[in-house]
């Protein structure tokens, strides 16, 4: 069915937020875009970081999005996949650490 | 890997109508993007038209030892058209007499020209102040003949600009053909050795980085830091500049974005990156291309894309600057490649 909720092309009218409520729109972007800058972290660095993070939340336009920034960066694929794990990893420890939640209320709960 | 150009693939785009029917076509004649001329004609641009004549960009043949996928001259080993001594010593009769301060050999391959060093030594004899010849570093390792071209260089005070399209083989070698890397390398600690690309050195040895694929390049300072970082650590390689080009959606880098169904994408990226100030000084503005065969153009694209200089003057047999710089650019759809962020040109950003 080529109904999506995703459009790939959608992508390109992310500003158009901003025509809803200028204000907040536009401090979004004011805000997104200082954050990307070089800082003490560099544009770089922030990238991959983004391309971690875009996984975990599972945004497609986001891993659309940072696949290519990281490209314009130089970035190589190795450096992509291994953020993408640093992420995963994070994302399944969240999950394993309420194993030790579990184990708690097991232990409680048991004779 | 491609190892022959579309035009002895006789591929339907080493017709130049062909691709100017596609870029004037499409998403541009729906209107679903703008043409590049109203885009410039919003700022008052068009027609755009040259300031003054500083870079002479003479392409002496589409030959190479290459056949990189992005190409956008269709070079190869199979690609015949060379410049002759003729129409060399003709150009030598404009360079002696032009007012432009920098002369640019390109190709192809411009050192597989039989009398590129014969070229080489007369031009360098003119005196003008930047004289550049853009190698593609492998063919220094191709054949014993061009060994000593580090040497010939230096002799001659030739300041060279090679590709070099990652600091990884992996990458560099998808683009360019495999081994690329390697010789890529070993022909850069080469033109170390004689003095070229050494921080105090006053033999210049910049570098062009263009994207290995459908996207625009990033910022060209952060990539020159990256490029040198990794090159040094790993390669004991010192160059001065490094120049982020974008590339441009004609010869086989169309052909690439459409087998790829990448073309749309693409030109909605470079008419979303469009920057109004890149304008200004994009390259056509203070260049002349000739061609192997001594026609005239705007630019090495439009050169590629048979689209010969608007002006009474097309040949260099009828050579006149002041004629020649009195007219109108002629433009289309990729020009978005050359005002897309930063800009580019074969110097780099130009807005930065």
């Amino acid at each position: 069915m080529a109904n999506p909720y995703y459009d790939a092309a959608d992508l390109r009218k992310f500003g158009k937020i901003t025509e809803w409520s200028e204000e907040l729109g536009t401090k979004f972007f004011d805000y997104y875009g200082k954050v990307f800058e070089e800082g003490a972290l560099s544009a770089r660095e922030k990238s991959l970081i983004a391309l971690a993070v875009a996984h975990v939340v599972k945004c497609p336009y986001c891993i659309d999005a940072y696949t290519k920034d990281g490209l314009e960066k130089g970035i190589t694929k190795e450096e992509m996949m291994e953020a993408v794990h640093a992420g995963a990893a994070i994302e399944s420890g969240a999950t394993l650490v309420h194993g030790v939640q579990m184990m708690n209320k097991y232990n409680k709960l048991s004779m | 890997m491609a190892t022959k150009s579309l035009k002895a693939r006789q591929d339907e785009l080493a017709v130049t109508n062909k691709q100017l029917e596609i870029l004037n076509g499409g998403i541009f004649a729906a209107g679903e993007l703008p043409f590049f001329k109203d885009k410039i004609a919003n700022i008052g641009k068009f027609p755009l038209q040259p300031k003054k004549l500083e870079i002479l960009q003479i392409n002496v043949g589409y030959m190479c030892n290459q056949v990189c996928e992005h190409c956008h001259v269709d070079a190869g080993p199979d690609r015949k058209e060379i410049m002759t001594r003729e129409t060399m010593s003709q150009c030598l009769d404009i360079i002696r007499n032009t007012g432009a301060n920098t002369l640019d050999l390109t190709g192809g391959a411009p050192e597989m020209n039989p009398d590129f060093r014969w070229f080489v030594e007369e031009a360098a004899k003119a005196g003008i102040q930047d004289f550049i010849v853009r190698s593609n570093l492998t063919i220094i390792r191709a054949n014993k003949k061009y060994y000593d071209l580090p040497e010939f260089f230096k002799k001659h005070n030739v300041h060279v600009i090679s590709s070099m399209p990652h600091y990884t083989r992996g990458k560099t070698d998808k683009q360019r053909g495999d081994g690329v890397f390697d010789k890529s390398i070993k022909a850069l600690q080469e033109l170390n050795a004689v003095g070229y690309g050494l921080p105090d050195s006053n033999l210049r040895l910049d570098l062009v980085y263009n994207p290995s694929g459908a996207y625009l390049p990033g910022d060209q300072m952060a990539l020159e830091k990256d490029f040198k970082k990794a090159l040094v650590e790993d390669f004991g390689i010192q160059f001065h500049n490094l120049f982020a080009i974008t590339n441009l959606p004609i010869a086989r880098f169309l052909d690439y974005l459409i087998a790829s169904e990448n073309y749309e994408d693409y030109m909605y990226a470079l008419v979303d990156a469009y920057n109004p100030a890149a304008v200004e000084n994009v390259m056509c503005t203070n260049t002349i291309s000739i061609s192997w065969d001594g026609w005239l153009y705007d630019c090495d694209f439009n050169q590629m894309l048979d689209l010969k200089v608007a002006s009474k003057i097309k040949h260099i047999k009828d050579y006149n600057e002041e004629l020649l710089n009195d007219r109108n650019i002629i433009i289309s759809q990729h020009c978005y490649g050359c005002t897309a962020g930063a800009g580019s040109s074969c110097q780099g950003v130009v807005a930065p």
